[in-house]
């Protein structure tokens, strides 16, 4: 095929055969894997200091109440913006909606690339050389050049946001999946459906989806992780919304008051730190899914216990 | 032959879409952005610019869509972009044509470098399986590449340029000296340079060690790699010429792509160091609101890419006979 999808291909040829048998032993997953468990414990907390954030500080994020470019103290645990705002407070609850981004983005380019994967992949002849046509040119038009010119356009939305890192995020995925599809179409399960007489969308649904689970959660991880670093970028440069309290925003404001060259070190660095844990997150759990799809990859110490037919 | 005009149509499709979405994205916006911001030009551009504008942005615009539409596609490929409005009146080309060797240097070099280094450092990882190379660098690497690259280069900054001045904070050259081939401007050019290199090497080094490592377990698995073995060759022989050798293939594409990615470059790293590259001169025409300048570098930077992208193809096609089987 091309160029484009040999790269994906020689990752998820190797994949292959993800077997039905792990289903959705997540959690065995979750324990197993040291790499998993850090991302998991990380995103846990995340996910609860976005969910209540007023249990780790009482100030107000947006209140400029203090005195102007504090350093750390213990009233100020990251001490205080040149506004006069609290810093570890706007850290707090800049997290929803860092998180908020990496989530909704991420499920929807998902759903999108699994649509548009495994129909092309599922369907094959002109439908698989049109959509395959599809996935191939958005995975060649530049996407954050391109998110800058229509952010450029439309800015301060998180709806516009998200749009568009759906938009720009999706046709990797689908392309692997496609390629999954296609080497699960002949296979002897498939075949039985068939010849039972199923309809199409339910050899899709009910044969074909719950095979490739595991790819799909970590397409969804890889889809986050892209999501939070190109919105985290696009905040940096203000395209984001410079009212909504993110992470990528408190840098902008950062970079705009010379955070770094008046030595107010908290400014800028704390918000990356975060940006960078929750990236790390999702891809300490993305790395690991792989590892659990292509046995290959595993560390050698558990080679000997390699059950499933790999190469 | 088959082959040929199937990529070629590829190019052909992507390069029209790139083109239509640039046609399309000004109009499709709700509220009518733009001409809000053509309304801001009166007075600081000439009337006849003003109108020029909106007739390329379809404001103001009494013809056809679908005649705008071919005017535009002309135009475009006559590589007419337009007067850019935020360096009123040089033509778009023209501050494009400035800024263009920035980029190519030093993205350019430094795509190359963490490729060579890269690839070598993921052969070597996945030769001795288990290591202490192999079992350090993949989490490493994985955690790195969650770190947003625009803050690593924030950080360089802090600690290289403000706290130890070792070098320059900013720019692509001490403003002021003159732009020549002296050795003199060039040391001052390459003094800029170490610090936003430093950064897209170290934030792009890791994703080529960790494919080169997965592709060569791969291979290692394969026959050819055992019977090597069996025959008695030096390790050394079997790593590079059996082994490397195949597993750099798909590598290989996916670095002729990143060649196409260096005209967009690292367009954070060059917005935080204000490098006067490709990639800052987009984020200026983005806060200059100067649109037909925004235009032309993304339509430039999708060509970059669509170019080497069929590139890569070809030349994949004349190394590996199985992809031109398949296609």
């Amino acid at each position: 095929m091309s160029i484009v999808t040999s790269q994906v291909d020689a990752g998820t040829a190797a994949a292959g055969l993800t077997t039905r048998r792990r289903g959705l032993g997540f959690i065995r997953i979750l324990l197993s894997n040291g790499k998993a468990t850090v991302g998991a414990v990380l995103l846990l907390i995340f996910c609860f200091v976005a969910a209540f954030p007023g249990v780790f500080t009482d100030d107000d994020p947006r209140a400029d109440a203090y005195d102007r470019s504090m350093g750390l103290s213990s009233h100020h645990l990251l001490g205080t913006t040149a506004y006069g705002q609290d810093l570890w407070a706007q850290v707090i609850y800049g997290t929803r909606q860092s998180l908020v981004i990496a989530a909704v983005a991420g499920a929807l380019a998902t759903a999108i690339s699994v649509i548009v994967g495994v129909a092309a992949g599922y369907l094959a002849g002109v439908a698989d050389n049109v959509l395959s046509l599809l996935i191939d040119v958005f995975l060649v038009i530049p996407t954050f050049p391109l998110i800058i010119v229509i952010a450029a356009y439309k800015k301060s939305s998180l709806t516009v946001l998200i749009a568009v890192l759906v938009l720009t995020g999706w046709s990797y995925g689908a392309r692997q999946m496609r390629v999954q599809t296609m080497s699960l179409r002949n296979r002897d399960f498939l075949q039985a459906a068939r010849a039972r007489g199923e309809r199409r969308l339910y050899v899709i649904v009910v044969e074909v989806l719950p095979t490739m689970t595991s790819l799909i959660v970590a397409q969804f991880l890889g889809a986050a992780l892209y999501s939070v670093l190109a919105a985290a970028g696009l905040q940096f440069i203000g395209l984001g919304d410079p009212n909504a309290l993110s992470w990528g925003t408190i840098l902008y404001f950062a970079e705009n008051n010379e955070a770094l060259q008046t030595n107010q070190y908290a400014w800028a660095v704390a918000p990356g730190v975060c940006i960078a844990l929750l990236g790390a997150a999702f891809a300490l759990l993305n790395y690991a899914f792989d590892e659990v799809s292509n046995p290959a990859l595993r560390p050698v110490r558990r080679r000997g216990r390699r059950g499933v037919a790999g190469s | 032959m088959r082959f040929v005009l199937r990529r070629a149509g590829f190019f052909l499709l992507t390069l029209w879409s790139a083109m239509t979405l640039n046609f399309v994205i000004p109009r499709l916006m709700p509220g009518d952005p733009a001409e809000a911001i053509f309304a801001r030009y009166k007075g600081r551009v000439s009337p006849t610019v003003v109108k020029a504008l909106e007739a390329q942005f379809g404001i103001h615009n009494n013809k056809n869509i679908v005649l705008q539409y071919f005017d535009y596609l002309a135009n475009t490929l006559r590589g007419r972009f337009g007067i850019s409005t935020y360096y009123f009146p040089n033509p778009v080309s023209k501050e494009i044509a400035t800024a263009l060797p920035w980029t190519v240097m030093l993205v350019g070099i430094t795509t190359l470098l963490a490729f060579l280094l890269g690839t070598l450092i993921g052969t070597v990882s996945a030769w001795r399986r288990g290591g202490a190379l192999d079992s350090i660098l993949p989490p490493v690497f994985v955690v790195t590449s969650a770190i947003p690259y625009f803050w690593v280069a924030m950080v360089f900054v802090l600690v290289f340029a403000v706290s130890l001045s070792w070098f320059p904070t900013a720019f692509g050259y001490t403003p002021g000296i003159t732009i020549e081939p002296s050795m003199h401007f060039f040391l001052n050019a390459i003094d800029h340079a170490i610090l936003p290199a430093v950064t897209i090497l170290i934030t792009s080094i890791g994703g080529w060690i960790l494919t080169m490592r997965n592709n060569m377990i791969t291979t290692l698995a394969e026959d050819y790699v055992r019977m090597g073995r069996a025959k008695g060759l030096t390790s050394r022989r079997v790593m590079f010429d059996y082994a490397a050798r195949n597993a750099i293939l798909p590598n290989l594409t996916g670095f002729a792509m990143s060649m196409g990615f260096v005209i967009s470059g690292a367009i954070l790293v060059e917005y935080v160091f204000s490098y006067p590259g490709i990639g800052f001169m987009l984020l200026q025409a983005v806060s200059g609101e100067d649109f037909p300048l925004m235009q032309a570098l993304f339509l430039l930077i999708t060509v970059a890419v669509l170019v080497a992208v069929l590139l890569a193809d070809i030349v994949t096609a004349l190394l590996d006979p199985r992809t031109r089987q398949n296609a």
